[in-house]
């Protein structure tokens, strides 16, 4: 079966003042319909900036280039406007990294979720506000009927995360790209958050990816596991294997950054770890 | 595999609404756990020996209080109740916390609890509905005006929502040394350097510099953001949810960081966070808020060991591991899942 969404050779730079500034570096990716992939990795490596290259939503300085980018088939690198509009936000969502930025202040809550239900399923009048009641509820948001009438300031930080997830699953995608879509989450919240989008990916096939920074998080979703480091993927493996067996320095030193691993007070870095490494040999 | 097949780790069932229900309408019990006997709290009522006099506690093993809040309570009111009418929002509800100079008060709790709320209250932004709020000993009232100038700089925030909070057509650079321009005489050189130097301490580089917020990942927008807080040398830092977008060794980096300052200029800070680990590492007190309400404080390490509250309890348990046994069992589990799907499509 071919995966519903490949990428190989993804390359994106930007231009700076200081000359053109290479975000991703020759990627390769792929997920299948109903498997969970996560990436993470450094801060600043690429990850949000390679799948914003899969939504089309770079910026004019943003060069794109690709082998192959290819959704559901279709070539995502030669759709005209029309077809785009038909793929973006429909068929493939993103749940993007700051929920707080990503919602107009201007419009309540309510009127951004029907936005979406009437853009993308026509639907309108006390349908969408019902499904948008519907969707608030799932994504664990008190008094969701009141919550239609809010603007995006009057809500916490993971209220506006939760209406965009909300937002996100609205229209049952075949591909949800998920930046960080927990971050603002206390745990019981995210755990019935990512229960529900596991729940969507068995029931409708929906395929994952899961930018993420919490170990724990992608221990407890992930089939499988990419890590990203100064734009290049430095490490791709089963999450068993990932945890069990990592085979890249990066990727160990990372792991040995966990909280939990610390010794006294001081945290470990990549740096420290690397250090180590040389150190040996100096 | 290992043949367990029980629905993942058994500690991670339970939901918010499982866990906290009874507990949070008798609030009676469940106030300070563990409140530290060695800390001249004020007692639940708010109520101090000598009220609203300066506050000034004997170098006792508490150490000498630097923030304190007494009864806070903020609402919102927010039109909606059903007949288009006003509703009232009580985001906090009642709050008592104090801080000793050089220690960090973590406050963890469910999305929406009024962490934020509170924390804007506490760096001057917004006036609390009743309550006071002493900063070293001193109780500030902002409803009034504007706190003076000297005063807030010493206590500077980091914002939850780092683009919000930075200006998008203001360079990075101008972004750190504008604090510098407005409380201190720096020469233009040395503002210079400092914030060159800020943007190396927090893991960025000096050619991003002259570049604008947009241009930045959300991880390194949110090390601007503490960068520009730590410009100004405050005394106190409300750090609300600092390290959320940062992968382990740059959260590691920044981490060691605000411990280092702590160290030799005697910071408090007050912690935001979601990440248990991440407070279990860097908290003298922990603070654990449920609906506006504290349901339980106490020292990181009796919170830890012995939490009372169900909440508490409900959140320990639902933090995600990164246990071999059971990601094995989660995948065994997916993959016989998927076995019975294609076997009842084949036999269709
Ligand atoms: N300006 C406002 N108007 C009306 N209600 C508000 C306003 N700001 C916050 N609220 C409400 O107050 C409550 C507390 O919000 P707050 O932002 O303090 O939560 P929080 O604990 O920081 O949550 P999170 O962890 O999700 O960021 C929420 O129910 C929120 O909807
Ligand atoms: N518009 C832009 N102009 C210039 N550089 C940019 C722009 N957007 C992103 N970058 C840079 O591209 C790199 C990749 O950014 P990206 O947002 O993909 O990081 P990320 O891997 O998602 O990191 P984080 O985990 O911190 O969110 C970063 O170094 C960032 O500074
Ligand atoms: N428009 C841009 N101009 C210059 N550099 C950029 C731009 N966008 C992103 N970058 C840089 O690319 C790198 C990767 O960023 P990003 O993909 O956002 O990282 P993250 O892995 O943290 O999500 C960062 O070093 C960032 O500074
Ligand atoms: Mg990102
Ligand atoms: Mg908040
Ligand atoms: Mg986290």
């Amino acid at each position: 079966m071919a995966p519903i969404l490949e990428i190989r050779n993804l390359s994106v730079s930007f231009e700076t003042s200081t000359g053109a500034f290479h975000a991703v570096k020759g990627i390769d990716l792929s997920v299948d319909r109903g498997e969970v992939l996560a990436i993470v990795g450094e801060s600043g490596s690429g990850k949000s900036v390679a799948m914003l290259a899969v939504m089309g939503l770079l910026p004019d300085t943003a060069t794109v280039t690709a082998d192959v980018m290819s959704f559901a088939g279709r070539d995502l690198k030669t759709l005209s406007d029309s077809e785009r509009r038909a793929i973006i936000g429909r068929e493939i969502t993103m749940i993007f990294q700051e929920p707080m930025a990503s919602l107009n202040p201007c419009y309540t809550v309510g009127f951004q979720i029907e936005e979406v239900l009437r853009l993308h399923l026509g639907m309108t009048g006390r349908s969408a506000r019902t499904r948008a009641v519907e969707l608030l509820t799932a994504v664990g948001l008190p008094e969701p009927a009141d919550k239609l009438r809010s603007y995006p300031h009057q809500l916490s930080g993971g209220q506006c995360q939760r209406v965009m997830i909300a937002m996100a699953i609205a229209c049952n995608p075949t591909l949800l790209i998920a930046d960080e879509p927990t971050t603002a989450l206390d745990v019981t919240i995210q755990k019935q958050i990512l229960d529900l989008l596991l729940s969507l990916q068995e029931e409708h096939g929906m395929a994952l990816i899961l930018i993420t920074h919490d170990m724990g998080v992608v221990a407890e979703t992930a089939d499988r596991v990419v890590v990203q480091y100064q734009g290049r993927k430095m490490e791709e493996a089963s999450v068993l294997n990932l945890f069990e067996a990592p085979q890249n320095p990066y990727t160990r030193a990372l792991l040995s950054a966990l909280p939990e691993n610390a010794t006294g007070r001081r945290l470990s870095t990549v740096r420290d770890y690397m250090d180590q490494s040389a150190g040996g040999a100096s | 595999m290992n043949g367990r097949d029980d629905d993942t780790p058994g500690q991670r069932a339970t939901t918010a609404a499982d866990g906290i229900g009874p507990g949070v309408e008798s609030q009676q019990g469940v106030e300070p756990a563990h409140a530290e006997p060695s800390q001249a709290r004020p007692d639940q009522a708010g109520r101090r020996p000598v009220e609203g006099a300066p506050v000034r506690n004997g170098p006792g093993p508490g150490g000498d209080i630097v923030l304190e809040g007494r009864g806070i309570t903020r609402d919102y009111h927010v039109s909606g109740g059903f007949f288009g009418g006003r509703k009232t929002v009580h985001a906090v509800r009642g709050v008592d916390f104090s801080v000793a100079r050089g220690k960090t008060l973590a406050i963890v709790g469910e999305s929406g609890c009024g962490k934020s709320t509170l924390a804007r209250i506490i760096t001057l932004i917004d006036p609390p509905t009743t309550g006071t709020l002493l900063i070293e000993g001193r109780p500030v009232q902002i409803s009034g005006g504007r706190p003076p100038r000297d005063l807030r700089s010493r206590v500077q925030i980091v914002f939850q929502n780092p683009h919000g909070s930075l200006n998008p057509r203001q360079k990075i650079g101008n972004v750190l040394m504008e604090p510098l321009e407005l409380n201190t005489d720096l020469p233009a050189a040395e503002r210079r350097d400092r914030a060159r130097g800020m943007l190396e301490k927090v893991g960025l580089l000096p050619e991003h510099f002259d570049r604008y917020p947009h241009m930045f990942s959300g991880g390194q927008r949110q090390r601007i953001a503490i960068a520009r807080a730590l410009m100004v040398n405050p005394a106190i830092l409300v750090l609300d949810e600092p390290v959320s977008a940062l992968d382990l060794s740059v959260q590691a980096q920044v981490l060691n960081l605000l411990a280092d300052l702590q160290k030799e200029f005697g910071l408090t800070y007050v912690f935001i966070s979601h990440d248990l680990s991440v407070v279990r590492h860097i908290a003298d007190d922990v603070m654990v808020m449920l609906r506006g309400e504290v349901v339980e404080r106490g020292s990181r390490d009796a919170v830890f060991a012995d939490p009372q509250h169900a909440y508490t309890r409900t959140l320990f348990a639902a933090t995600p591991v990164t246990n071999l046994d059971a990601i094995r069992a989660r995948v065994e589990r997916k993959a016989s899942r998927r076995r019975a799907m294609q076997e009842q499509v084949a036999s269709r």
